[in-house]
């Protein structure tokens, strides 16, 4: 019995530090972005809108999608005098802890509230019938029920166009004709970063080997795994791949690791924000690119359509052709074949090109 | 003399767990200096008096946590480390919310019968690990991780193949209208319902309590847990007890996402809470397996996670923090009830060796009359 509750004890506690491990990790190369953001709200003292912003599992620091949301209220906190209060989604919350969050900020009196990932998508749809005075937004969302509410807007991204751009990136640069894919969760949204990147590697070498791995299979834990990450793009890298994409949020910084262990040549490609501008400095050299996912356009769109009285409401979708989504040439990796990338980009607002959604 | 008595009695029970949680007050008050916040806004946060909807969360999902710990502590009483409560309660309620969600059986017969599956099929998965280890001698703490990572997978892999479309994930088709079964309103039309299976905590509470404390069973399980040797010389079977602890640790694990279930969440799909079954093993320790202690603990859970909500809106703190005060509690009641119990022991040696001494004429005299 004693000796049982030692191990347990011990136990959890190392899993618990570890998940702390793993956190402080991730941290660590966005000191500049998280300390001058912990004032940003309190410091804000516009009479714009009154912003809430409730992120998901990772938080802000995760230099991905979170920090993407913070760009663009940021700008809303420069440009239109936003306020804001900010929540955080913890690893494993109950679904109330969301409702609870976003009526916490409603009874707080924020115009617009926005979570960030389809996570909130449910959480938003019970809460919004409650406020109507009051809009909401939902990155990636959905309305899960055929009520439709008008007050709620569904911000949503053509990942798959954005995502093929790298794949021609990947396939270009490889010298093994052999790259990596590594997604947070196997569930539609990160297939269809997936399926993009697949198709623009094969746009580019039909012969090309692309290893797909997934860190969960349904756990949302995936985009908060920096170690599940490294694990996954270095089997990928002994594999034979020197080119790996990653759709994994948080847990991406693992693979950034990964990319630096397995030397010179292997390269990774980031995901959602520009993470070269936010990764340290000997993961910068590894960071070929990053499909930009522009959370923050939309972020700022959703606050401004507030500020000027006429709220975005019902589906969005940030396609190429409104540079919703693209790619980034931070580091100068990619210059000597950007007319290349941009030549399909122009192939997909045209229309000539149509990139699948699903793999 | 008395009152060392009493004191030594109301040690364990009293003074550990208040030792513990003055430790964990301590401790998170330190890392919250360090992480540059002010303390007194986490306590005034974290102690403010919870509204309507807040109570309704904190008591829903106590009754979860108590029976994610209560399943833990079944193998726990008997000393077998079953971690996979994770997996078992998984793999359970995607298997209940998936025949709930075909409909089978009409109205509440439907909530019977899923209720029954989802017990039935913690069981079966916790009862492999029983099994390897009384046939294969495989420890079941290994044996436990490699099934939570096995149903975890298995699960999304059912999930993406034969789920429905919804929205940017899949799901388990919806439980019809006539079996939910929603709960009661106490507070505002917006607060929430407590959920009306959240009752299944407190009947399996007792029901677990006369089992272990009241019952042959319970006797067998707990004299394995504490001698095994004197328990197999007592004549009882050590193996078959292994595989139904574990199959009944399973079953409760089966139980846990019920309330949830049929109180509003409807399906299996992207919102499921995960992580519950090791919240219930860290409040398996806290409780000390006793289903009562397990109470307070459950409470004090999902009171620590409903008030760190506002921890961002109000204080600037990410509300992770709490779960360094959570891991602080567990930790510090381990330490601190070994600490009471050295103490205590060294004190009835004391009065032991104080009585021995006053009395050693008796001594001689028997040496005499033999």
């Amino acid at each position: 019995m004693r000796r049982v509750s030692k191990i347990a004890a011990v136990a959890c506690i190392a899993s618990l530090a570890l998940t702390g491990c793993g956190k402080n990790d991730d941290t660590k190369g966005s000191d500049k972005t998280s300390t001058s953001s912990a004032d940003l709200c309190k410091d804000a003292s516009g009479d714009g809108p009154k912003v809430g912003l409730a992120y998901d599992v990772g938080g802000r620091g995760d230099q991905s999608f979170n920090d993407s949301a913070y760009a663009g209220l940021k700008k809303a906190v420069d440009e239109l005098g936003a306020t804001c209060t900010e929540g955080e989604a913890t690893d494993g919350e109950a679904e109330s802890a969301r409702e609870t969050r976003l009526r916490d900020m409603a009874d707080a009196g924020m115009n617009p509230i926005i979570g960030v990932g389809f996570a909130y998508s449910e959480a938003v749809n019970a809460v919004a019938p409650d406020y109507t005075d009051i809009n909401f937004g939902v990155i990636d969302g959905f309305d899960p029920d055929a009520d439709a509410n008008d007050n709620v807007a569904y911000l949503g991204f053509a990942e798959n166009e954005g995502s093929f751009l790298v794949g021609v990136a990947a396939a270009m640069k490889t010298q093994s004709d052999h790259i990596g894919f590594v997604g947070g969760v196997h569930n539609d949204l990160i297939k269809k970063f997936e399926a993009g990147y697949v198709a623009g590697a094969e746009a580019v070498n039909p012969d090309i080997t692309v290893d797909v791995k997934y860190i969960e299979e349904s756990d949302l834990a995936g985009f908060g795994d920096p170690a599940g990450g490294k694990e996954a793009a270095t089997a990928e890298f002994d594999n034979g791949a020197d080119v790996v994409y990653h759709a994994s949020g948080a847990s991406g910084s693992g693979v950034f690791e990964a990319a630096v262990d397995a030397g010179d040549g292997h390269w990774a490609i980031g995901v959602d924000s520009d993470q070269y501008l936010t990764a340290p400095a000997e993961q910068q050299s590894h960071i070929l690119t990053s499909m930009l996912k522009r959370v923050d356009v939309a972020t700022f769109d959703m606050i401004q359509s507030i500020a000027d009285g006429k709220p975005l409401v019902s589906y969005q979708t940030y396609d190429l052709k409104v540079d919703g989504v693209g790619y980034s040439t931070s580091g100068g990796f990619v210059d000597d074949i950007k007319s290349d990338i941009d030549g399909y980009a122009d192939k997909i607002k045209s229309g000539e090109i149509k990139v699948p959604t699903a793999p | 003399m008395i009152l060392s008595g009493f004191l030594r009695k109301a040690a364990q029970p009293v003074l550990a767990p208040l030792i513990a949680v003055i430790a964990a007050v301590l401790v998170t008050s330190v890392v919250v200096t360090i992480a540059g916040a002010s303390v007194s806004d986490f306590w005034s946060v974290m102690t403010t008096a919870p509204k309507g909807r807040n109570w309704v969360n904190i008591i829903n999902q106590s009754s979860m946590i108590f029976l994610a710990a209560l399943a833990a502590a079944i193998g726990f009483r008997m000393n077998l480390f079953n971690i996979g409560v994770e997996g078992q309660y998984t793999i359970a309620s995607y298997a209940a919310a998936l025949v709930a969600g075909y409909a089978f059986f009409p109205g509440k017969l439907n909530v019977v019968v899923a209720v029954l599956v989802a017990m039935v099929v913690g069981a079966l998965w916790a009862g492999i690990a029983g099994l390897l280890k009384v046939t294969r001698g495989v420890s079941e703490v290994i044996s436990t991780i490699m099934l939570n990572a096995i149903a975890g997978t298995l699960v999304g892999y059912l999930l993406s193949n034969h789920g429905e479309q919804y929205g940017q994930g899949r799901r388990t088709t919806p439980i019809p209208d006539s079996s939910q079964f929603t709960g009661w309103t106490f507070f505002g039309e917006h607060d929430g319902a407590v959920w009306s299976l959240a009752l299944i905590a407190v009947v399996a509470g007792f029901g677990i309590s006369f089992l272990i404390n009241r019952t042959r069973f319970g006797f067998d399980l707990r004299a394995t847990g504490q001698n095994e040797e004197a328990a197999v010389a007592s004549g009882v079977q050590v193996k078959r007890m292994v595989v139904i602890s574990m199959l009944l640790s399973g079953g409760i694990a089966g139980l846990i996402w019920m309330p949830a279930l049929f109180g509003g969440a409807d399906y299996y799909g992207p919102p499921f809470q995960h992580q519950l079954g090791f919240t219930g093993i860290a409040v398996a320790l806290l409780g000390r397996n006793r289903p009562l202690g397990i109470f307070f603990g459950a409470v004090l859970f999902a009171w620590l996670s409903e008030q760190a909500n506002p921890l961002g809106l109000v204080a600037g703190i990410s509300p992770s923090i709490v779960q360094i005060t959570q891991g602080v509690v567990v930790l510090a009641v381990v330490i601190a009830y070994e600490v009471v119990r050295r103490w205590s022991t060294a004190q009835e040696q004391r009065t032991l060796r104080a009585v021995l001494d006053s009395t050693p004429p008796q001594h001689e005299q028997k040496e005499v009359t033999a």
